[in-house]
Order: C-alpha cells, then sequence, then structure tokens
C-alpha cells in the first residue's frame, strides 16, 4: 500500500483468483474485495480489468463500486485510519475524535495525507460497541479513546 | 395458463397467474399513476418510484403494486385516502430535490411529475433543501443532454439502456443522497459506450434527459402523427411532433415491428425532412445550369422525351430506377408507368444492389424471397446465427432484440469478417475472409450431417434434392473450410453442433452474404442449413434476410424489378402478362427488363437513350464510379425525381421536386413483410409533389388515364393484382400493420412462412461449391477491402448529411485497417491514406483498429467524396446480377 502503482504481479494475481470462479457474472462483489485487498484500492484501470475479465459491463462494476463504501477508488495511505461513527459510537463522542484527527492530521475526512501516510475514514459499527468509541488502525483496534489520546496513538506511526 | 381472481376498487377481475397488480388494474381499466414503470422491464426490477401504491386489505403497509404479483383473494384499493397520502409524500420528496422551474423547463406539458402535482395538489415541498447542491449539465452528446438537478431517479433510463437496448452506458451510480445517473467513472456521455438512439431520452418522465432542440415549443402546441420511420427496413413506428408546419421532435411509438423503440436516426434524424437544402422547384438544365421552372414545363419536357424516344428508339431505349425509399403505392405506380404507358420492363431498384441474390435465392428453395419470420421472434429463438450483418449498426432495433435474447440465454453465433459489436458478445465468434460464406454454410452442414443433427425427419416431409446436398458436402471437411475461411478448425465444428443441436435455431443475415459474385449461392446455403435442421417454418427460427432500406421489402413487391410484375408474377409468363393486360388495359412486353447495373451498361453503349430515376442516388450507391458517371453522362435525357439535389441528380435534365415521407400518405412494407401506414404530418415543401402525384400527372399527360384521389385507392388497385396483399387496405392497416402473405379481406397477415408447407411446395437443397471472389488479392493490390453501413448514415448521405450532429461525427470517409497492417505501413490512427484499386484511387483517413483482420480493411460506403464506390467493381452475380461489392482487391500507401 505504500506505493500506489499497480504492478503487473498484482493483475496476475487478479486474474488467477478471476479465472478460479465458475460463475464469473454473479463474482463482481468477491473479485471486487479481492481486487481491493491485492492493489489497496479500486481505479478506474482495476475496474475495467474487472469487467473485462468478467464479461460484465463497466457501468454494473462501477455502480457496485461506487454504492459500498468498504469500496475505495482512491489510494489509501500507509496507514489507513478508520472512526466507528455507529450509533454507539457517535454517542460516546466519536465525532470528537474524527474532528481531532482531522485537526492533527490537517485533513478531511475521506482524504489521504499528501505524503500518503495517513487515510482518514468513517465507517459504520465494528461491532465492537463495549468499546466506543473505537478506532481502527489497518485492523488494529483502539477501544475507549478520548481525544486527547490521538495524539499518543498517532505516535506510535512515527516511522 | 393458471387464472386467479381478486378484487380492486371493489371491482372483481380475473387475470393470468403471474400478473402483477398494476397490471391487473390496467387490464380493467384502473389507471394507476407510475414514474418508473414500463411494460417492456422486468417488473422485479421496478418499484424505484413508489408512485403506485396501493392498500392491500391486510397488508401493514402500503405496497408498489408495479412489483407486487396479483394473488388469489386479494382485495386492493387504489385510490383510498392513505393511498393518495402515500402518493402526496412521495410527490413531496421528489419535488424536494427537484427544481422548481417547470415556467422554464422544456419538459413541460410532457411531464408527469408535474402532472402528477397537479393530480394530487402538491404545491411544494415540506422537506426542501436549501443547500441542494447545483450539477452541471451535460450537453457532450450531439443530440441529447442531461440535467441531472432535474432527475427524480426513476431508474427508468438505465433499466431501458441495459435491459432493452443492451448498451450499458449508463448506470445508476453512489448511493443515499448521492445517487445518480452516469456513465462510468463520471465520464461524459459522448466519451461513453452511449449510441445516441436516445430511447432514454424517450422514457424520462422529468426534464433530465431532453433533445437537443433548434426549435424552441411548448408540448401543448404540437400535434402528433404517427408514421413508419424512413430509415432501413425495421419498420419502426413513430409519431412525428409537429408545430406549425415542422417537425420539432419524434417520438417512439409501440408498434409490433419496434417494441416502442427507436435508433439515433429514427429518433434525431428528422431534420432533414425541413432542411433549406429541399428542392422546392422543378428544375431544367439549360447550356449545362438548372433553371428553376414551372410544373407546366417540367412534366411537358419529361412527357415529351419520353414520347419521342419511345417513337424514335422504341419503348426499350427508356429505363427507370424505382425507389426502395418511396412508398408501395409509389413504387406501383412507377413500375406501371414503365409496364403499361411507356411499355418496357426496363424497370429496377436498388435491392439489385442489396438483396436481389436473396429474392431470387429464397425464391428458388423455398418460394418466396423474403424474412421467413418476424422482427421480434428474436426473443423466442435458442440459437441465433448472425453472418454478414452488423445488425446492431444497420438494423438497430432487431440488433437490438438479438442481444436482448442473448441475454435472457440464447446462443449467439456470429461469423463476420469484422469483429463487430455483436461478435464480442457471441458465444463463437468466426472471423471469415470476405467472400467466404459458402465455403463456410458448406463447412456448417458438413458436421452437421456427419454428426447426425440434422433432423432426418423434416428432411423427408418436407425437402427434397437432399441426396445432392449431401454429396456435395462431403468435400467440406472442416480443416479444409478452416482453411478457406481462415478461422479456426475446432470454431466451426463447435457452432456446427451448437446450430445443430439447438431447437429454434434462426439466422440473420445481410449484404455479407448477398453481395457478391456468388450472392445467390450464399442465400441458397444459407436455406440449406435451415432447412437441414428443420429451421424454416418455425416461430423464433427462420432464414431472416434484414433488407436495407425502408421499404426495399415493398419495392421488390410492387414489380420494381425487371422481371416481375407486382407479387412476383413473371413478366414472360403468359398468364401473368394477360392478367395485367387486362387489368391495366395495355399491351406488355413480355420480354424481360435491364438489372440496374445493365441498364448503365446500355446507357454506355448507347442502346438506352433516356433514364428516369426516382429517389435513387446510383451515382454514389453503385460500385464503380467512374463507370456509373460515364454511362450517365451519355444519356440523352436523365429525369431526376427527388427531395434533395442529389450527386446523381448532377447529371439530371430535368429534376423534379418529391415529397419527403413526412408530407404524403402511404404505405412501406418493412423486412418482415409488414405493411404499414406512412402518414402526411406537413404540407409538401415549396412546390413539391408527392411522387404518386408526380407519376400520375405524367401518366395522364401520356394519355393514360390514372385518377387516383388517393394512395388508399392505389392501395386497392395493388390489392386486386397482388395476392399477397389481396387482404390489404389502408382502414386494416390502420391502428397495425399486417404482414404478408394477406391474401383475403379476413385473413390476419402472416408472422411466419411456409408453417404448413413451402411456398414453393417441398424446401429445395440447392447446394454448390464454394467459387473464391471475382477479384482476389495480388502482389499489385494485396488487400481486400469490403464495405458496410455504419450506425449514424444512411444510404447515400442525402439525408443524414443533413443532419448536423450526424454530419459533425462522420463528416467524410474512412478506413478501417487493422494495427499491424497499419505498422508495417507506418500509419497510425489518423493519418491520410491513398487507397487504390483496378477502378480508382481515393485519399482517405485512416481508422486503426483490431475489428478487421491484417489482409482485410472495411471502407463505410455512404460518401461520394473519396467514396468507397470509387473503388468497388461491378463483377455480376450471374443470378442475380448483384455486383460483387464486398470483395475488391486494393492497395494502401501513406498519403
Amino acid at each position: 500500500m505504500e506505493n500506489n502503482q499497480l504492478t503487473k504481479e498484482m493483475y496476475d494475481e487478479l486474474e488467477r483468483f478471476i479465472e478460479a470462479i465458475p460463475d464469473k457474472e454473479n463474482a463482481i462483489i468477491a473479485v471486487l474485495h479481492k481486487a481491493q485487498e491485492i492493489c489497496g484500492y479500486l481505479p478506474r484501470e482495476v475496474q475495467e480489468f474487472i469487467a473485462d475479465k468478467l464479461n460484465v459491463p463497466a457501468n454494473k462494476v462501477y455502480g457496485v463500486v461506487t454504492f459500498y463504501s468498504y469500496f475505495t477508488t482512491v489510494p489509501k495511505g500507509k496507514y489507513a485510519i478508520n472512526v466507528c461513527l455507529g450509533t454507539a459510537c457517535f454517542v460516546r463522542g466519536a465525532d470528537k475524535i474524527v474532528n481531532e484527527l482531522e485537526k492533527k492530521l490537517d485533513l478531511k475526512i475521506g482524504e489521504t495525507t499528501p505524503d500518503g501516510k495517513f487515510s482518514l475514514d468513517g465507517l459504520r459499527c465494528v461491532g465492537a460497541c463495549g468499546l466506543a468509541p473505537v478506532v481502527m488502525i489497518n485492523g488494529k483496534v483502539y477501544g475507549k479513546i478520548k481525544p486527547k489520546e490521538v495524539n499518543k496513538i498517532l505516535a506510535e506511526y512515527n516511522d | 395458463m393458471k387464472m386467479i381472481k381478486l378484487t380492486i376498487d371493489n371491482q372483481v377481475i380475473e387475470v393470468e397467474k403471474g400478473t402483477t397488480v398494476l397490471e391487473a388494474a390496467r387490464q380493467a381499466g384502473i389507471e394507476i399513476p407510475t414514474l418508473c414503470h414500463d411494460p417492456r422491464l422486468e417488473s422485479s426490477l421496478g418499484g424505484a418510484c413508489r408512485m403506485c401504491l396501493v392498500e392491500v386489505q391486510g397488508a401493514r403497509t402500503l405496497s408498489p403494486s408495479c412489483t407486487m404479483p396479483a394473488t388469489e383473494g386479494m382485495v386492493v384499493s387504489t385510490r383510498s385516502e392513505r393511498v393518495v397520502q402515500g402518493r402526496k409524500v412521495v410527490l413531496d420528496l421528489i419535488w424536494s430535490r427537484h427544481p422548481h422551474d417547470c415556467l422554464t423547463c422544456s419538459a413541460a406539458g410532457n411531464c408527469k411529475l408535474q402532472d402528477y402535482s397537479f393530480e394530487y395538489g402538491v404545491k411544494g415541498s415540506r422537506f426542501e433543501n436549501p443547500e441542494e447542491p447545483e450539477f452541471p449539465l451535460d450537453h457532450s452528446n450531439k443530440f441529447y443532454y442531461y440535467d441531472r438537478n432535474k432527475c427524480i431517479l426513476c431508474g427508468k433510463c438505465v433499466r431501458v439502456c441495459n435491459e432493452l437496448q443492451q448498451t450499458h452506458a449508463i448506470g445508476m451510480s453512489e448511493r443515499g443522497f448521492d445517487t445518480h445517473v452516469s456513465p462510468p467513472f463520471e465520464d461524459p456521455l459522448a466519451q461513453s459506450k452511449c449510441v445516441s438512439c436516445g430511447n432514454c431520452v424517450s422514457v424520462c418522465p422529468v426534464g433530465a434527459l431532453v433533445p437537443r432542440r433548434t426549435d424552441r415549443f411548448r408540448y401543448w402546441e404540437v400535434r402528433k402523427v404517427r408514421t413508419t420511420c424512413s430509415f432501413c427496413g425495421v419498420g419502426c413506428q413513430m409519431e412525428l411532433l409537429i408545430k406549425g408546419d415542422k417537425i420539432v421532435e419524434v417520438a417512439p411509438y409501440a408498434g409490433e415491428s419496434n417494441n416502442n423503440m427507436l435508433c439515433v436516426k429514427g429518433k434525431f434524424g428528422y431534420k432533414f425532412v425541413n432542411h433549406e437544402d429541399r428542392l422546392k422547384t422543378p428544375l431544367i438544365k439549360r447550356n449545362g445550369t438548372f433553371e428553376e421552372a414551372t410544373w407546366e414545363e417540367a412534366l411537358d419536357l419529361v412527357v415529351d422525351k419520353l414520347k419521342k424516344t419511345k417513337e424514335e428508339y422504341g419503348p426499350d431505349a427508356v429505363a427507370g430506377f424505382s425507389s426502395a425509399r418511396c412508398t408501395n403505392e409509389e413504387n406501383y405506380l412507377f413500375q406501371k408507368l414503365l409496364r403499361a404507358v411507356v411499355g418496357t420492363n426496363n424497370v429496377d431498384h436498388c435491392a439489385r444492389l442489396c438483396h436481389a441474390s436473396t429474392v431470387a435465392g429464397l425464391a428458388t428453395t423455398l418460394g418466396s424471397g423474403a424474412m421467413t419470420n418476424s422482427n421480434l421472434e428474436a426473443l423466442k429463438s435458442d440459437l441465433i446465427l448472425v453472418s454478414g450483418s452488423n445488425t446492431t449498426e444497420s438494423h438497430p432495433v432487431i440488433g437490438a432484440h438479438i442481444q436482448q435474447a442473448k441475454e435472457k440465454g440464447a446462443k449467439l453465433i456470429v461469423a463476420e469478417p469484422r469483429e463487430i459489436e455483436l461478435a464480442k458478445e457471441a458465444d463463437i465468434f468466426l472471423q471469415i475472409k470476405p467472400g467466404t460464406n459458402v465455403a463456410f454454410f458448406n463447412g456448417m452442414m458438413h458436421v452437421i450431417i456427419k454428426e447426425g443433427l440434422q433432423d432426418k425427419e423434416y428432411i423427408a416431409a418436407r425437402t427434397e434434392n437432399y441426396e445432392e446436398l449431401e454429396k456435395i458436402m462431403e468435400a467440406y471437411t472442416p480443416a479444409k473450410v478452416a482453411e478457406i475461411c481462415g478461422i479456426n478448425e475446432d470454431d466451426l465444428v463447435k457452432a456446427a453442433r451448437m446450430y445443430g443441436e439447438a431447437d429454434r435455431a434462426a439466422i440473420y443475415y445481410s449484404m455479407g452474404v448477398t453481395q457478391h459474385s456468388t450472392g445467390t449461392q450464399g442465400v441458397m446455403s444459407v436455406s440449406n442449413l435451415a432447412l437441414l435442421c428443420g429451421n424454416i417454418g418455425k416461430e423464433g427460427a427462420g432464414v431472416n434476410p434484414l433488407r436495407g432500406q425502408n421499404n426495399v421489402q415493398g419495392a421488390c413487391d410492387m414489380g420494381a424489378l425487371p422481371g416481375d410484375y407486382p407479387g412476383y408474377q413473371k413478366v414472360f409468363d403468359p398468364k401473368a402478362q394477360e392478367k395485367f393486360e387486362k387489368a391495366w388495359g395495355a399491351k406488355l412486353s413480355d420480354k424481360a427488363g435491364l438489372t440496374l447495373t445493365e441498364v448503365l451498361n446500355g446507357l454506355d453503349d448507347g442502346s438506352l437513350k433516356m433514364l428516369y430515376v426516382m429517389g435513387e442516388n446510383p451515382v454514389v450507391s453503385d460500385p464503380d464510379t467512374k463507370h456509373v458517371e460515364e454511362a450517365l453522362r451519355k444519356a440523352d435525357f436523365i429525369v431526376v425525381q427527388d427531395i434533395f439535389m442529389s450527386e446523381t441528380a448532377e447529371f439530371a435534365d430535368v429534376v423534379l421536386p418529391a415529397a419527403s415521407f413526412a408530407e404524403k400518405d402511404g404505405t412501406f412494407t418493412n423486412t418482415e413483410r409488414r405493411v404499414q401506414r406512412v402518414r402526411k404530418a406537413i404540407e409538401p415543401i415549396g412546390s413539391s409533389k408527392p411522387d404518386w402525384m408526380i407519376l400520375s400527372d405524367i401518366m395522364n399527360r401520356m394519355g393514360y388515364e390514372a385518377n387516383y384521389k388517393n394512395p388508399g385507392e392505389i392501395m386497392d388497385e395493388i390489392a386486386s393484382v397482388t395476392p399477397q396483399y389481396g387482404g390489404i387496405s389502408f382502414d386494416r392497416i390502420e391502428e397495425e400493420g399486417l404482414q404478408w402473405p394477406c391474401p383475403t379481406k379476413d385473413h390476419p397477415g402472416t408472422k411466419v412462412l411456409h408453417t404448413e408447407s413451402m411456398s414453393r411446395g417441398k424446401g429445395l437443397f440447392k447446394p454448390a461449391d464454394y467459387i473464391e471472389s471475382a477479384e482476389t488479392t495480388d502482389k499489385d493490390y494485396p488487400y481486400i477491402m469490403t464495405t458496410g453501413r455504419i450506425l449514424y448514415h444512411y444510404h447515400t448521405r442525402t439525408m443524414t448529411k443533413r443532419v448536423k450532429g450526424i454530419d459533425i461525427m462522420f463528416p467524410e470517409s474512412y478506413i478501417e485497417i487493422n494495427p499491424v497492417t497499419a505498422s508495417r505501413l507506418e500509419l497510425k490512427d489518423g493519418d491520410k491514406v491513398k487507397v487504390g484499386s483496378r477502378r480508382g484511387e481515393i485519399v482517405t483517413t485512416a481508422k486503426v483498429t483490431d475489428k478487421v483482420d491484417e489482409d482485410v480493411v472495411f471502407m463505410p460506403f455512404h460518401f461520394y467524396e473519396n467514396g468507397a464506390n470509387t473503388l468497388t467493381q461491378a463483377a455480376l452475380d450471374p443470378i442475380a446480377k448483384i455486383p460483387e461489392l464486398k470483395v475488391s482487391a486494393v492497395r494502401l500507401e501513406k498519403a
């Protein structure tokens, strides 16, 4: 994810995955998941590649990609920060965490820092309501956090 | 079919199981409002707008009637207080995000949101968001624009584009408040796959998709006239919207031939009618320049010349080209003028250049030279084999139906020299070399016979000469055929099996099969294959020649052919001759006349003196342009009757201004043999006249009485002498056209030909060996050039070049060249390239594409300047006399 360049290896891996699917026309979502896992995001070229390989129109792929907030068409940061905006987290002050992160990273939710290090997104309920408010960074969960702890958490990624 | 009963608004209704509540209500005459419903679309995917909410007894919430299946005993209320309140909320919500600009909106008067708001008393919205963003308009398409701000997200446009038109240019993007209609990746429409068919525009219930207009009008100012489209043989039904004396818009009409669809030409190509270039007065050439003349002067001159030529050189010194673009009534009168008044059978028209081989070939094998099945039957096919037809461009609405069939599960095989749109979707695509059709079909039959997939019972009961077929097919092994056609052997075997195993297999073909020196044999090979597997006389199957022009089927039916009276009764058959002599009260010639290509030779060698051309443009449409022009220059006298000053009209001595299809009554017969009404919508432009009036006038002046009050009377005369049209009259086809044969007044018309027996009795196998094209490549001319149509243009562009959007997109000729060939010649896309054949040389623009093979190039034939037909040759099919327009050897050179 550090480098947003799409490599031939990525396409090869994706193609192998697609080739193994028997019912290609109904596999869009599974393939998009895989593609995002491999490439980090789903730029136009990847979507067109998938449409071509699955033999489905590009408008169908694009429709699915833009419908689900999980899929992203812009590259995410090396460290993808996701703040849960589900009901429990929101009640316990997730919005304040977002504000703090926006201020510290100097970006808006949905954006990536110019150096490609951090991206900030909101998501809906990660199923850890007992830990609300929850922040996830590249899969690592931080629970019951307060705005003033944001600095400390970000410092962990000071490489 | 199981029937169920339900109650809607206290009315007990019986409907088929599977019917939705909406359909059930409509069947009972109960109107339910809808914004997103279209009966052609899959109902389970609907339910977007919620306007059709109804109350079902026992249900907790209101339900959308368009997606809800009717069930036994259901009690539905469509107008209860709760329903009305529910619909008001729906309208209120839609209004909250819709601009309130009905005063200036061009859709006003044609807007369902406006109508329903009026009906339900919705004046404003409680949910309005003052910060609603404003989106820019997409003006990129040449024919319509998209205003996202006005879109109510009913989804009809997206579903029509995907489900019906099968273009997949637009979709629904994002979700929630951000949902919107767009091409993938938010590209402008002009850069999407959009083919400008405008079917989305036609179904938009509001002002989000709107035709680009040159004339401002309000919908309440226009009147609507239903008619038949004047482009291509599909015969789409449409309504012309007229303000004053001008066509301002075209809307599709749900006729049997088109399922409420149109293509770019039908929807947006009407602007030629009111174009300033229309011929408005008769012209007489004096000292090399045209001068305006009165009808009196012009017709006197024509009649004088006709009489003198006939007296001096005999009637066979006169020839006429009738027109596949004029009505049946006009074609009938034209051939009657030549036969009964002048006394010659020298009458032909440009079917000679497209489907003469179909008429000859299928008449021989089946007894009737026309499409055996109907336009929309593609949807009932298990397998569709397309060969020699770029259907989605040349017959777009039929092409879309083939694609629909494919999506619904039908198999698709495409055998074509170019990788056309259908080829990309096909189960098997065989990129055959131009001119190898006979070998291809023979190869298919070889495999089918070898594997025992032929329909033996059918062969025994309904065909003859099978033994000869078996004998000749023996030699066409897959290996040999693959070699001749340049295709993969296994693919051929797979295709043959697929065809042989299908229950309902339809073959669609067009000029890729017919325009060869072996065109008739190509057609008979198609027929052989269909007969072999019992596919003639069956719904969803058959041999389906797609006729090119709006009335080319009708012009043939009317006897605008040198050997045929109306209804294909032969001029050399004494009985037929006697019949027509009696009917027309004139002595008739029993000698078959000259074909189109022979007429040009006749002018060239001086045996023909006078030529009368009605609505044809041989200078552009015929092969070997130089030869055509030389021949026309030698004629003593040429009359051209047209709506524009065509390239051919320039050679005329007298030009007669004709009325267009929008200015006259009559009928066109489409490719599926359906005789459909053409209606007068506006007065003839200038002092132009409908062709039937001009022809009647000339007949009268020649001393032959022709007193028709209207084209309906001419049709009555046609019906009296043409068995296939015997039951056809204007009053019977007022609402829906009839398909011939329709021999009597109570005959319902014929959807599928040859169901009980073939028209000739038994289906005749007419096998033949493959013969190479007349011209093959050599050292000097190493590439094969093939020609064809493009979606946006029609015939010789006389009409379509006057439609601004089309002319901007495709103003001039071009040539498709394979990337490998291009690189060998150091050509880049867009470079000028010199193309030469043994007939001539042109300079055109290279379009580098892998649609064509390395040794094949393709040119659209619509253009005069640097046109394809400067290069083509007049090598003729010996039976049908159709020229080999599809194969010319050429050389290429960077210009």
